[in-house]
């Protein structure tokens, strides 16, 4: 974690978005460090997809600034996100489940020697970089097809890692899969985290975000609302925070009662 | 999908693999796989370790050639045990150049079938292609080459415009080339016009293309010998240089093995064709024509591309392929290749006629493919798989006329045979799915 100790890779002042009616995100801000995991958790419909996609370039947003490693940038394309580092895996991997591990990593960015693809070299590369994410599959030359659901999203990752990136963004990494697939994803994200990269996950499943999470933001309706240790933070709390239960029926009554008495 | 050996450095089972095997790999390079999962698929070495690793495969769907080399053996078995003429030099030197002109078609059509998609023109394109070649060099009097350059680029550009209705436009594949299907026969009925048949001269460079044999015995020899040694360079340059960056390589002698196989089947063919009147320039033709698309399939990020969308157009995308460009491209490609189906077709016959085209020509060319082991759901097959389904079609035939077997028996046959092979592909294609490791 040698890599800039102070001041966040990944800074949002203020990320407002709007879609017709609908206010989407209200005033985000979101900072997040070098050798950091934050979780970025929220209800259904809080606004988590709409701020990745505003991070990775799919739908910019409309008010607002991003700044990268202390500037501030302009995000409008896909492109523009995997030129300053930042890799999204999506909830859908994307993946060619007829083709193999090692033209799945490279895919859309093969390595040629002569005009022809060099199968050697991309293989070798695929060894190593599955072997420093300590990621293991039966073969590197069997099509994910034959993978399973955990094997697949550690490959899918690690085609993100291809780029070197700085940041990567995981969107809900371990929905649908099992208890074991589960950890080594999980464990994936540790290393990730070990090798000083930034990471945003987005889960719904609270024992992860505790597992492996430095700092929880949450999502509520489109804003803030609040950003927690994960250390000192107790799981009830933070689901008080998605479900927004600070805010409820019991609590309005203690505030009238309050201004009552006043 | 290319076979790989896995090698380890421990495990009880195989314990001191390598040593003293003639493709052993340098101990440092070993060293640095540490850890090995028991889960890994690892092969050992030797014939025993070729073995499970070839168990291990058809357990798990991943058939290849496997079906089809074994029914091309019961086909021709049962055919030389009924009729010892199936075996002839003659009969196989017929059937070679048989093989080409639908083989051609077959060709495009595997690359349309990679993509997960279909073509149904390509019978029609090859019928306009042929009428196309006889009216401007037999009524025009344009020349030969011209002449046929104009054929194959009417191909090329009518499967361009299948492509653009359906990679642009977005109408479904099927119905867009069943327009092509009825409009380009149509074409082709008009370009004949009243004449009908067009024959082409016998002593022209379009007939020689099936006609023209190369005599000498060391033609069919010397050709064998050099795709052996090309063969045996390309393997084993592949797996010093592997074996040089410390990644799994075949070891030599498995090398040896599969160019010895090579060796006996291309010099049993130089042999039988030698025995007759030489080698076929058909068939030298096709079989170079396999070999370039086999390259661009397997060894181009090309060939790349198209079976990455034939596997999930949405991680195509993703990965910055240009999706319309690529579909276009390969259906135009499918139309250049029935083109050259159907010069090779009309070549054989010697006319250009208004049936060319027509009749079950389309069918035998799909089923070619699927026979050959090229999946119809995408993503998967080979440019070989139009050679061996076209053997198999094809070798049905020419064994069920010797036997002077009646043609509706034939289709049923044929169609019985393409129903087995798309079986195959779906029980394989689902047991891959559930044979994954976890």
């Amino acid at each position: 974690m040698a890599i800039v100790p102070n001041g966040p890779v990944l800074a949002l002042r203020g990320i407002s978005k709007r879609f017709g009616a609908v206010q989407a995100l209200t005033d985000i801000d979101l900072e997040v460090h070098a050798g950091e995991v934050v979780a970025l958790v929220g209800d259904n419909g809080a606004g988590k997809s709409t701020l990745v996609k505003s991070i990775a370039g799919v739908g910019p947003a409309d008010e607002g600034v991003i700044e990268w490693q202390g500037r501030p940038v302009q995000v409008t394309r896909p492109h523009d996100a995997q030129e300053l580092g930042i890799a999204t895996v999506y909830q859908d991997l994307a993946l060619c489940d007829n083709i193999d591990v090692v033209g799945n990593l490279f895919l859309g960015r093969e390595i040629l020697r002569a005009g022809v693809l060099d199968e050697v070299e991309m293989e070798r590369r695929s060894r190593e970089l599955l072997q420093t994410l300590s990621i293991r599959i039966p073969s590197v030359r069997i099509p994910i097809a034959s993978l399973s659901g955990g094997q697949r999203q550690t490959v899918a990752i690690a085609r993100s890692m291809l780029g070197e990136p700085k940041l990567v963004i995981l969107d809900e990494p371990t929905a649908a899969l099992g208890v074991e697939q589960t950890a080594q994803v999980l464990d994936l994200v540790e290393r990730l985290r070990d090798r000083g990269l930034a990471v945003i996950l987005i889960s719904h499943n609270m024992a992860d975000v505790k597992a492996v999470a430095d700092r929880v933001a949450v999502l509520r309706l489109g804003r803030n609302n609040g950003t927690f240790d994960v250390k000192t933070t107790s799981q009830e709390d933070i689901i008080s925070a998605i479900t927004g239960a600070t805010d409820n029926a019991v609590t309005r009554r203690k505030a009238r009662s309050g201004e009552v008495a006043k | 999908m290319t076979t790989n050996v896995h090698q380890t450095n421990d495990g009880p089972s195989n314990g001191g693999n390598n040593a003293g095997g003639p493709a052993d790999a340098n101990p440092v390079a070993k060293d640095a796989v540490t850890v090995v999962d028991p889960r890994l698929l690892v092969r050992q070495e030797g014939f025993k370790g070729y073995l499970t690793e070839f168990g291990r495969k058809m357990r798990s769907g991943e058939l290849g050639v496997v079906p089809v080399i074994v029914g091309i053996a019961i086909i021709w078995a049962v055919f030389q045990w009924k009729d010892s003429a199936f075996l002839s030099p003659k009969n196989l030197s017929d059937l070679s150049i048989l093989l080409g002109g639908t083989g051609m078609i077959s060709v495009g059509i595997v690359f349309v079938l990679l993509l997960g998609e279909i073509d149904l023109s390509v019978g029609s394109v090859s019928g306009l292609a042929a009428a196309t070649l006889a009216v401007l060099n037999v009524n025009h009097g344009v020349p030969e080459g011209i002449a046929v350059i104009a054929a194959l680029a009417s191909g090329a550009a009518l499967g361009a415009v299948h492509g653009f209705f359906f990679a642009k436009i977005g109408v479904p594949a099927f119905v867009v080339t069943l327009a092509g299907l009825l409009a380009w026969n149509g074409l082709m009925l008009q370009v004949l016009g009243t004449t009908g048949t067009i024959s082409i001269a016998d002593d022209s460079f379009v007939r020689d293309l099936t006609a023209h044999y190369f005599s000498q015995l060391i033609a069919a020899y010397g050709v064998a010998a050099l795709a052996t040694a090309a063969f045996f360079l390309v393997q084993f340059l592949d797996s010093r240089r592997r074996k040089a960056v410390g990644i799994p390589s075949r070891p030599l002698s498995e090398i040896l093995v599969r160019t010895a196989v090579l060796a006996v089947i291309l010099f049993t063919a130089a042999w039988r064709l030698n025995q007759y009147k030489g080698l076929p320039l058909a068939l030298v033709i096709f079989v170079a024509v396999l070999v370039i698309l086999d390259f661009v399939v397997r060894r181009t990020s090309y060939g790349r591309k198209v079976i990455a969308l034939g596997g999930s157009v949405e991680a195509a995308r993703r990965a910055g392929i240009n999706v319309v460009a690529i579909r276009i491209s390969v259906y135009s490609l499918a139309g250049l290749m029935a083109a050259t189906g159907g010069i090779m077709i009309a070549s054989r016959i010697g006319s250009a006629s208004q049936q060319a085209g027509t009749g079950n020509l389309l069918m035998e060319a799909i089923a070619a493919a699927v026979i050959g082991g090229t999946s119809l759901f995408g993503g998967r097959g080979s440019v070989w798989s139009a050679l061996l389904g076209m053997l198999v079609i094809g070798s049905i035939s020419s064994g069920m006329n010797l036997l002077g077997v009646a043609n509706s028996v034939q289709y049923m046959i044929t169609g019985g045979v393409l129903l087995a092979a798309v079986v195959i592909d779906s029980v394989s294609r689902r047991t891959q799915r559930t044979a994954g490791r976890g």
